[in-house]
């Protein structure tokens, strides 16, 4: 009974520690590597709280591949972190102060609010008992949101699109291959038979044909 | 002791305010600003996936699923504006992008 409240405590406090590291560390890099931290925990607290899959795919997406894009990208930009600290002491009050103010609000609705007794009558997807997260998550997904699970497939597409469009870059000098070109070369246009006069060699008029 | 609802709204209503934090300290670092954005929103996963365990009702987990499809397309997405930016500008202070004077 105590290891559950054991776990609890510790992801939640590795979480929250790793989250202030990530706002306060100087290097972006160290910020990266926090967020991995922050987020392996979380998904410690999804399994805990009986959503494995969702926990396990925290970890696929954010540590697989969203904290791998932005280590990427920090070590790809030449720019100047410390620069980019300045104002740091100069927000750090009124920052602290809109944060508590948040804190303070959002704690007085977490402490001060009860479920209604009848919110057990409009739950649309009960979660079964008798089969694994995975199954029951699957079990729902594919039929009644079948079109959200589309458009989150959607959102994907657009966003893959749009970072490809946005980054590549087309250089003038890179020689590409022209399929189509290459299709519609016929032994006409590759080659020409001519005829050579003995001692005479090629006319300078034949060389220039020759090379088309 | 148990652990009830309340403590991971408390652990999701904390990460939400760091995430506010982090967007008011590094107000030059856009980097660290999506950082904190991609906090704010697992704050609110983190609200979805208790709502639903603790309800009984799997269709907050399915949310919280989208929710994680549109952070990872936003990250990408922001990474992909701050490269072009980064090329057009060698530079990626905040204050700098104001080109369009709005």
């Amino acid at each position: 009974m105590i290891l559950p409240a054991l776990f609890f405590y510790l992801f939640a406090t590795v979480c929250v520690a790793s989250a202030v590291m990530v706002i306060v560390s100087r290097n972006p890099v160290h910020s990266v590597l926090f967020l991995i931290l922050a987020f392996v925990n979380a998904a410690g607290l999804f399994i805990l709280m009986g959503a494995e899959f969702l926990g396990m795919m925290l970890i696929v997406v954010y540590v697989g591949a969203v904290a791998v894009l932005f280590l990427f990208v920090i070590m790809m930009l030449d720019v100047d972190f410390v620069e980019l600290r300045e104002g740091f002491i100069q927000y750090l009050p009124i920052g602290i102060v809109i944060g508590g103010i948040f804190m303070f609000e959002l704690l007085l609705v977490v402490g001060a609010w009860v479920i209604n007794p009848k919110v057990a009558k409009t739950i649309t997807a009960a979660i079964p008992t008798n089969v694994s997260n995975t199954e029951a998550l699957g079990l729902v997904l594919y039929t009644k949101y079948v079109y959200y699970f589309q458009l989150a497939g959607m959102v994907l597409l657009v966003a893959m699109i749009g970072a490809i469009v946005l980054t590549l870059r087309h250089k003038a000098k890179v020689k590409r291959q022209n399929i189509n070109v290459q299709n519609a070369r016929t032994p006409e246009l590759a080659m020409a038979l001519r005829k050579v006069a003995s001692g005479q060699g090629l006319q300078d008029a034949d060389a220039a044909e020759w090379v088309k | 002791m148990t652990i009830g609802l309340g403590h991971y709204l408390a652990v999701g209503a904390i990460l939400f305010t760091l995430g506010i934090l982090g967007i008011f300290l590094n107000r030059k670092n856009i980097i660290v600003i999506l950082m904190s954005i991609e906090l704010i929103l697992l704050s609110v996963n983190i609200n979805l996936v208790a709502f639903s365990t603790f309800l009984g009702d799997i269709v907050g987990q399915v949310f919280a699923l989208l929710v994680l499809t549109v952070a990872a397309a936003e990250a990408a997405i922001g990474l992909a504006v701050l490269v072009t930016y980064f090329r057009n500008r060698g530079s990626i202070a905040v204050e700098d992008v104001n080109l369009m004077k709005g």
